[in-house]
């Protein structure tokens, strides 16, 4: 760094910076009309200056929220800092929320001006108004199908950005005044908790939080501006918000926003960004194409896959870490990668990426060493909206796929006697917005966060965590049941989209099944087999059957595991609707929550538990275009086998 | 909403318009008109004779009496080059696309009538071609960008599901800048979230381009949602004409359409 990081503590100081010194590198890409454009970090800074004082002539205030709504966008990064030079809070909020989620925040922390994308975004504005009397002016990027749009409380970002550059012309040192005011203990931003249970929170987090964790990895892994990213997460995610907002700022680096949510895949082979976070989902989505492509694939095709994968499970781990490996495998593996792992690196997007990390929740083992195993550096970290993310990260040639490493540098870690994990760190939030009483529960008088995740510190220093502290139960024989370690194991199969998992205080573990529609029709129709749609699919004898496999699987696993061969799922049923988080069955980042799922489906629970072979459900369902209705459906149960300890070990 | 769209004078007219394959009368004596930047549709039972009505607007038939009045010109009958040149597009009941072309190109072909450039200027792609095509492709980007469907750009026709295809006949027709969009039954054969997208995408052109839309419609629920007049046809005449709710009141059409087929 050229400048004395110390003076550099809020992040648009940082981008002034940037500007100065490297003014004419990329600062954010945008594909549009099928061509990259690219903003420099001139032009960032120039955008940001004349929006932050259209904002300012519009009587936007010190301390004052700017929601967010809208997909990766420049222009929403613009308004985020935009609102920052003004000593503003920005809130981004989930853009694929439904209206009436989004009225929350916004009468939390009664919000005046809001920042939407299109007209869809807008419309949900709209629709909470008379709820939200606050809310007095919204901006919206996109013009399409707004014409007709007669609202006071409307006006375009162009609008906006025009007032913004009369008052830049006139008065060129006032925003630069403003952002000499900020501080780096004010707000940054807040961000609202999707929380697998109870009333959303605002977590609010300062500038002084959010780049001290940045520049803390950013320094670990060497980050500079020759590193690109694809921004594809929403950004009301803080993982999203670090990787295209915070960091780029502190290390200097590339943003690249995609077309469409639909063209991520073809983007990300365009930019073949160096930098790359997604959560463990994501990872498993991808895995599931390229199973299902490879299906699809010739013979000679899919026995080279299958034969090269069996190298590269055997030793690919051991090569990116640079470890001794036998000469003949050494050569296959370069082969290997020569036909199989370097094109299918390229498909994924990946050919360039030199670190990828996963977080957000567990992965699943055998998922994260098949990426490790292609040469793709893929790690784990460990953090939380509450802790400005970086609170574990691995470092490179310490990767075990059972931990998340060790803390990263500045944060102290330690447990309680439950085994919680607590933390205290200088990414630590500030509170949670008008939630005293939340706040004390969450950071005691001596600053130790409580994360509500149960875990320990293996020999190497590493932090294993095995599932939410409260989730974490006891069979009814006192064995220990950790159901998302259980689903974990279930969802790496490609035809497993969800599982639930339920044990506590019952003599045995039974499990709701999603299957994977892509992989399981894709499988059908190779076998003939004609449905109607996932309704019909999920209860066809020949799926059950074939989910009960990969539980039987499982059970053969867990019975290796003396710890845990008492979690051998038994019984099993394939839900008759896709989880979906509009029904609030899942978080907005896809979590599941398990205690409403069980409440909602109490009955089928209790039909596995009672031995019942099938079970009748009626249930309302909420279209995506917000009607909803019922329908009836039976549902099979069916058994799976499970395995004896000794059994099983005799067998392996 | 509609009326916060400016419906303006009448741009396309039929007067009395008889059309007849041998012994069939597919059309006997219709006549309606089209004001600017409306949406107008054409409803009936089968064999109503409304993809005849489309087809005579767009010079496929030629009717043996009648007339079609375009902009203030009287035409005896149409042919489509001529309809085309005039400022007329369609899109096609069973789907008219190139199925081996990708969706950029296919979208591209509706700028055929717009290309200046002789064959041997594009085979050399000398300096009006190029800038000619640049600026082309400009135009098929923001019908892309418009529809939707970036993700298919580079996609065959063919391999797409047909609530897309449907999509780019839409788009190649829109290629054309087309003062009138003609669109044959253009939600028939989708889903319930298909044709709400269809919908919006049909307002959105009428909204955002000015395109006075004339849609033949066998959902009515559709028609009467997004459509400003509707024309009825039966057995080849006009049965009624006017806004959504007086056609729905009109007793000849709940007895001809919906009372007996429902």
């Amino acid at each position: 760094m050229t400048t004395d990081a110390g003076t550099l503590d809020t992040f648009p100081k940082l981008l002034m910076h940037h500007a100065r010194v490297r003014g004419a590198r990329p600062a954010i890409r945008e594909k549009d009309l099928g061509i990259w454009q690219t903003w420099t970090w001139q032009q960032y800074a120039d955008e940001v200056r004349a929006l932050a004082c259209g904002l300012a002539e519009q009587g936007f205030r010190r301390g004052e929220h700017l929601a967010l709504v809208g997909d990766n966008r420049p222009r929403l990064y613009a308004a985020i800092c935009a609102a920052q030079c003004l000593g503003g809070v920005p809130v981004p909020l989930y853009q694929d929320a439904v209206a009436t989620e989004m009225a929350f925040p916004i009468q939390n922390a009664e919000i005046a001006f809001a920042f939407a994308e299109d007209q869809e975004q807008v419309d949900k504005l709209l629709e909470i108004l008379p709820q939200c009397p606050s809310l007095k002016r919204i901006y919206y990027d996109d013009p399409r199908g707004m014409r007709q749009y007669t609202s006071a409380q409307l006006m375009s970002y162009d609008k906006l950005l025009e007032i913004g550059r009369a008052l830049l012309s006139r008065d060129p040192a006032f925003i630069d005044s403003q952002i000499a005011k900020g501080k780096a203990t004010d707000t940054a931003a807040m961000f609202f908790t999707s929380g697998t249970t109870g009333v959303p929170k605002g977590v609010v987090l300062t500038h002084e939080n959010l780049i001290d964790r940045s520049r803390a990895v950013a320094e670990m892994e060497a980050l500079g501006d020759h590193d690109v990213v694809l921004a594809f997460m929403p950004p009301a995610w803080i993982g999203q918000n670090i990787f295209s907002y915070a960091q780029p700022l502190v290390a200097g680096y590339c943003i690249c926003c995609p077309e469409a949510a639909e063209t991520v895949v073809s983007d990300m082979r365009e930019v073949a960004p160096t930098y790359y976070f997604a959560p463990p989902r994501v990872f498993e989505a991808l895995l599931t194409q390229v199973s299902v492509r490879m299906e699809d694939a010739s013979a000679l095709k899919r026995w080279l896959y299958r034969s090269f994968m069996a190298v590269a499970k055997r030793v690919g781990t051991r090569i990116l870490e640079r470890q001794p490996v036998g000469p003949l495998d050494r050569i296959l593996y370069h082969l290997g990668d020569f036909v199989i792992y370097g094109p299918l690196r390229n498909v994924l997007g990946m050919s360039k990426v030199r670190i990828a990390y996963t977080g957000g929740e567990a992965i699943g083992p055998d998922l994260f060493s098949f990426y490790r195993s292609l040469g793709i550096n893929l790690k784990q970290l460990y953090g939380s909206t509450e802790t400005s993310v970086f609170v574990c990260v691995q470092p490179d040639g310490q990767v075990k796929s059972d931990t998340v490493g060790p803390a990263v540098k500045g944060v102290e870690l330690k447990f309680t006697p439950q085994r919680e994990l607590l933390i205290r760190s200088p990414g630590l939030f500030k509170e949670y917005y008008k939630n005293p009483q939340a706040t004390r529960e969450a950071k005691d008088a001596e600053g130790w966060f409580h994360t509500g995740d149960a875990g320990y510190v293996d020999q190497d220093g590493h932090v294993r965590i095995i599932d939410r502290a409260k989730d974490v139960g006891k069979l009814a024989d006192g064995t220990l049941f950790a159901p998302k370690y259980l689903e974990n194991k279930l969802k790496f199969f490609p035809y497993i989209k969800e599982a639930v998992a339920f044990g506590d205080k019952r003599s045995r573990v039974c499990a709701f099944i999603n299957i994977d529609m892509e992989a399981v029709a894709d499988w059908a129709e190779r076998r003939n087999i004609a449905f109607s749609g996932y309704t019909d699919l999920a209860q066809q004898d020949t799926v059950y059957e074939l989910v009960a496999q990969c539980l039987g699987q499982v059970n053969a696993d867990l019975a290796r595991e003396p710890e845990l061969a008492n979690s051998q799922i038994h019984r099993f049923l394939i839900l008759h609707k896709e989880l979906e988080a509009d029904d609030g069955e899942l978080t907005r980042t896809r979590k599941v929550r398990r205690g409403f799922i069980a409440e909602k489906y109490g009955s089928l629970v209790e039909a596995m538990y009672q031995g019942r072979d099938s079970v009748h459900v009626e249930a309302q369902v909420k279209y995506e275009d917000g009607r909803s209705g019922t329908f009836a459906a039976e549902l099979k149960i069916r058994d799976v086998k499970t395995f004896a300890p000794a059994a099983a070990r005799r067998a392996a | 909403m509609s009326g916060a769209r400016r419906i303006g004078d009448v741009i396309l007219a039929v007067d009395s318009v008889s059309l007849a394959f041998g012994g069939v009368r597919a059309l006997q004596g219709v006549s309606f008109d089209v004001r600017e930047h409306e949406v107008r549709a054409i409803i009936g039972p089968n064999g109503a004779g409304k993809s005849s009505m489309l087809n005579v607007l767009n010079g496929v038939y030629h009717p043996q009496q009648g007339k079609i009045i375009f902009r203030n010109l009287e035409f005896r009958d149409m042919n489509s080059r001529q309809a085309a040149k005039l400022g007329i597009a369609r899109t096609f009941q069973n789907i008219a696309l190139f199925k081996g072309m990708t969706v950029l190109d296919n979208i591209m072909t509706g700028r055929n009538l717009k290309m200046r450039c002789n064959f041997l200027q594009q085979a050399l792609w000398v300096g009006p071609a190029r800038r000619e095509e640049l600026a082309h492709r400009k135009a098929v980007e923001e019908i892309i960008d418009f529809l939707e469907i970036q993700h298919v750009r580079k996609t065959p026709v063919g391999r797409l599901p047909y609530g897309l295809q449907k999509r780019v006949e839409l788009g190649r027709a829109l290629a054309a800048e087309p003062t009138v969009l003609l669109l044959d039954e253009p939600m028939a054969g989708m889903n319930l979230e298909e044709k709400q997208d269809m919908c919006r995408f049909v307002l959105d052109v009428n909204d955002h381009y000015g395109t006075t839309i004339v849609l033949i419609e066998h959902d009515m629920g559709v028609v009467m949602d997004i459509s400003d007049r509707v024309v009825v046809l039966d057995y080849g005449r006009k049965l009624a004409d006017g806004t959504p709710d007086e056609v729905r009141r009109d007793q000849k059409v709940i007895d001809a359409y919906l009372g007996v087929a429902h």
